[in-house]
């Protein structure tokens, strides 16, 4: 059997993100500033979304963006054009996001959500579907 | 349109059973599931990877179809591929999957690998995996029960110290 990696999971990790992310669960109700969601259908994951998902989770960690939500919806309709994320601002209409890697992710997180300019390279036209 | 053909998924497989589990426990999150057990287990020349939910579950006509690749619920989609991407890793092992649903109960998936198969595919990156699925579903409870010859691994969402 091929050596598995399950020797670095680590599940204290795994408790601090659970723990943070209980403190930030009233945010869902409502109150959070943005909301990036990543497309997770089969199509996502195939193409590569937890990657996606990983960088995200990871930098509003560490930069400690609590009134920023890291959330996964199905597949989009659109396979094709994984990985997807949409970016939702309150106040705003939600903007998707088409070919995500992390770098990219992390941009549009800089730039859209942090920043509040549309990264249009990576947008997904909005006649386009 | 611009970009990679629509065919696309029918070129890519999941590489590793990590990406399966997160995608059959994204499937439990959307029928509802408050509570998702993942279970990992080698023994016997044989790795079990099972998810069970207590989402809405399927009927009877629902649950046998789950694995044909042209069946979904899912409006406006004619496809459905995950847990038919999931059996075909296993059947590739020469292994299989069982699904076992009860409406209004929930759903367990089970997927039996033969890791000794030289088309075994590897476990990957479970801890990414587990992290992805606690950080987008704070209100569900994920546990995680890893074992292989002795080696235990317990994480349980909801009792984080």
């Amino acid at each position: 059997m091929r050596s598995t990696n399950i020797a670095k999971l680590k599940i204290e990790d795994l408790e601090k993100i659970a723990r943070r992310m209980k403190k930030v669960i009233h945010l869902r109700e409502g109150e959070a500033k943005a909301k990036i969601i990543v497309h997770m259908g089969t199509c996502g994951i195939a193409a590569g979304a937890r990657a996606v998902m990983t960088a995200l989770v990871e930098a509003i960690e560490k930069q400690d963006l609590s009134d920023v939500l890291v959330t996964i919806s199905s597949c989009a309709g659109l396979c094709g054009q994984e990985p997807m994320i949409t970016v939702a601002i309150q106040d705003q209409p939600p903007v998707r996001y088409v070919n995500m890697t992390a770098a990219k992710a992390l941009e549009v997180l800089e730039k859209h959500v942090l920043g509040g300019r549309i990264v249009e390279a990576y947008a997904l036209a909005a006649n386009n579907k | 349109m611009a970009g990679k053909p629509d065919t696309l998924l029918f070129e890519t497989l999941m590489e590793d059973l990590s990406l399966h589990v997160l995608d059959i426990a994204e499937n439990a999150t959307r029928a509802g599931a408050r509570n998702v057990l993942i279970e990992i287990a080698a023994a016997d020349a044989r790795l079990t990877v099972a998810v069970k939910d207590d989402g809405k579950g399927m009927d009877a006509r629902t649950s046998q179809r789950a694995s044909d690749p042209f069946y979904t619920t899912k409006e406006g989609k004619r496809v459905g591929l995950g847990l038919a991407m999931l059996a075909q890793s296993a059947r590739e092992t020469g292994g299989g999957v069982r699904i076992d649903s009860q409406y209004g109960v929930g759903t367990e998936v089970a997927a039996v690998f033969r890791p000794e198969h030289p088309d075994m595919r590897p476990l990957g990156d479970l801890m990414a995996t587990m992290k992805a699925l606690v950080a987008a579903f704070p209100a569900v409870r994920f546990v995680l029960d890893y074992t292989k010859e002795g080696e235990h691994y317990h994480f349980d969402s909801a009792k984080t110290p």
